[in-house]
């Protein structure tokens, strides 16, 4: 009994005719080759044109470097917040059973269908002069809107969730019994997520991270609305482009730019390899 | 003996050996209720003190209204648009084996993680009417930048990786089976792909589509460098609740927030729905 014959008829019935499969393969290198990869080489280019004194010049500039520590303090500030959040929502979510799970999970996901700019405004609604609080932090002189603590919170919005979107699958797939093992041995809740949870979900949870990271640093909407364009001062990377380009400064805005671009790729290559390892965990925790 | 100390133990079990519920379950809730649910609450309650009227009011003003059409329509043209490349792309990336496949399909979410104000210049340069793509359709009298076909490119580039990704799942899913069995009962492999393949991809791509349409509706950062932000024919609503913050117009702003925020959660609605509907229906996928 072979089985060639069954294999060779199970490949005759889903292989699609010859001539389709060359379009769609054609179409998709042709749509991804030209239609996603020339913007990115355009970048690459306008950073090439005027040479690497001009690159180095462009990102040297007091308000290029300015915006290049806002956009890492913003950063710092988010996305660690972000990644505690997001392990505490996918413990609850993971290990437990409870009344109105389902529109918590959706709680979580809102702010991914909320436009960049909406959520900027929010805060201003909030924060701002006109806003809910806005009389009561004036009488105390407290600047929230037009500076960092109202640009960290629009960010953390815009952010909040990735780490909890990356960790929620892993840790339902995972289950409890790794947990349940080291509590019966006499483990804290605290040591088990330690030394039995953080170890099983390191790969996850630093994707998690990193594609936080990425988004809390490029994020252009929601920023530009609570920042006030205060040159040196509440200007981000992507906000300082956007004015340098206004300004027909093409080259300096592309230098910029290519930086932000590097990240994207980087965070792309990582999450690609470190999806990989997650699977590759998963596969082997089910045996 | 087995029975009983089933029995004994299964209300403990039941109960949960996991501690933390209550602290991670109250953190998150604080978290999200000071980050989230307070200012969108803010949001509705500046809304609703200028009330359906008021709002209508703002929504019929002949720049708005233009602003929403703009949005609105590009945007769904540019969800349909996403799902008729997007389907053949997941398609032949779930299924065919080509050279640099794995690259190609890493490279379906650099417009995920590109930020959306590089991919707006870097867009704008290329479909300038001196850009790479610009030049030659602008000699074919084609104008990319600075009109609604610019807008267009930019919300196809931005959303079709959401119709690429919910359906590329689903087709390595699908029983491979069930398409022997169509060919075994004489189908055309063309006719197994209409009847037999394409009904369960159907709510994925729904899905694909409606994703591509709220990120499209709200799409900011890729859209303004290219649109060319002319008012009533290329300016979209985003753009103008920025326009109206400026102005310290805040009626005006919160008003068109509003008014996408609700389609926004009627889209999250719907997808939530379909996707409940493809899990009792054809199975979880």
């Amino acid at each position: 009994m072979s089985d060639a014959p069954l294999q060779k008829g199970r490949a005759i019935a889903t292989r699609d005719p010859g001539a389709l499969r060359f379009a769609l393969i054609a179409l998709t290198l042709a749509f991804l080759g030209l239609f996603l990869v020339a913007p990115l080489a355009v970048v690459a280019t306008e950073v090439f044109r005027e040479g690497l004194g001009a690159y180095l010049a462009a990102i040297a500039d007091p308000a290029a470097r300015s915006a290049i520590l806002l956009t890492l303090t913003i950063a710092a500030i988010a996305v660690p917040i972000n990644a505690a959040f997001g392990m505490c929502a996918a413990w609850a979510i993971a290990k437990f059973k409870f009344p109105g799970k389902s529109a918590l999970i959706t709680l979580i996901d809102l702010p991914f269908s909320v436009s960049p700019v909406v959520s900027g405004l929010v805060f201003v609604l909030v924060f701002g002069a006109q806003g809910l609080l806005g009389p009561w932090l004036a009488a105390r002189h407290i600047q929230i809107i037009f500076a960092i603590p109202g640009m960290a919170l629009a960010t953390m919005f815009v952010t909040s969730p990735f780490v909890a979107r990356e960790l929620i699958p892993v840790m339902q797939q995972l289950g409890n019994a790794d947990e349940e093992a080291a509590l019966s041995l006499g483990a804290s809740g605290w040591t088990a997520f330690r030394t039995v949870t953080l170890p099983n979900i390191r790969w996850a949870l630093l994707a998690g991270v990193l594609l936080c990271n990425a988004r809390a640093m490029g994020e252009f909407g929601a920023v530009s609305v609570v920042s006030g364009h205060i040159r040196g001062l509440t200007n981000t990377i992507p906000l300082q482009v956007e004015i340098l380009y206004n300004e027909y400064n093409i080259g300096a805005a592309f230098a910029l730019a290519s930086l932000l671009a590097l990240l994207a790729l980087v965070t792309l290559g990582l999450k690609s390899a470190l999806e990989w390892r997650v699977r590759a965990a998963l596969s082997e925790q089910r045996g | 003996m087995t029975f009983a100390a089933t029995a004994g133990f299964l209300p403990f079990r039941r109960r949960s050996a996991i501690p933390g519920l209550r602290l991670t379950l109250a953190v998150t809730a604080l978290y999200l209720l000071l980050i989230v649910v307070v200012p969108l609450a803010a949001l509705l309650i500046r809304a609703s003190s200028l009330g359906l009227m008021g709002i209508a009011g703002i929504a019929m003003q002949p720049r708005v209204a233009a602003a929403l059409r703009v949005s609105f329509g590009v945007s769904l043209l540019a969800a349909f648009l996403s799902a008729l490349v997007g389907a053949p792309i997941a398609w032949a990336l779930a299924r065919y084996r080509f050279p640099a496949r794995r690259l190609f399909d890493a490279a379906i979410d650099l417009p995920f993680a590109l930020p959306t104000a590089v991919a707006g210049i870097a867009l704008s340069t290329v479909y300038a009417p001196n850009g790479w793509f610009g030049a030659p359709l602008a000699a074919l009298g084609v104008k990319v930048a600075f009109t609604r076909l610019g807008i267009l490119v930019a919300m196809i580039f931005v959303g079709f990786p959401f119709v690429v990704r919910t359906l590329q799942p689903v087709i390595a899913e699908l029983e491979t089976e069930l398409e022997e069995a169509s060919m075994t009962l004489g189908a055309s492999r063309l006719a197994t792909l209409r009847r037999v393949i394409a009904p369960p991809l159907i709510p994925a791509v729904l899905t694909g589509m409606a994703l591509a349409f709220a990120r499209g509706v709200g799409e900011y950062g890729s859209v303004i460098f290219i649109a060319g932000n002319l008012i009533g024919v290329t300016e979209i609503a985003p753009l103008l609740i920025v326009e109206k913050l400026e102005e310290f117009d805040y009626a005006g702003a919160t008003a068109i927030a509003a008014i996408m925020l609700t389609i926004s959660f009627v889209m999250l609605l719907a997808i939530n729905r379909l996707q409940a509907y493809a899990r009792t229906r054809l199975g979880d996928v």
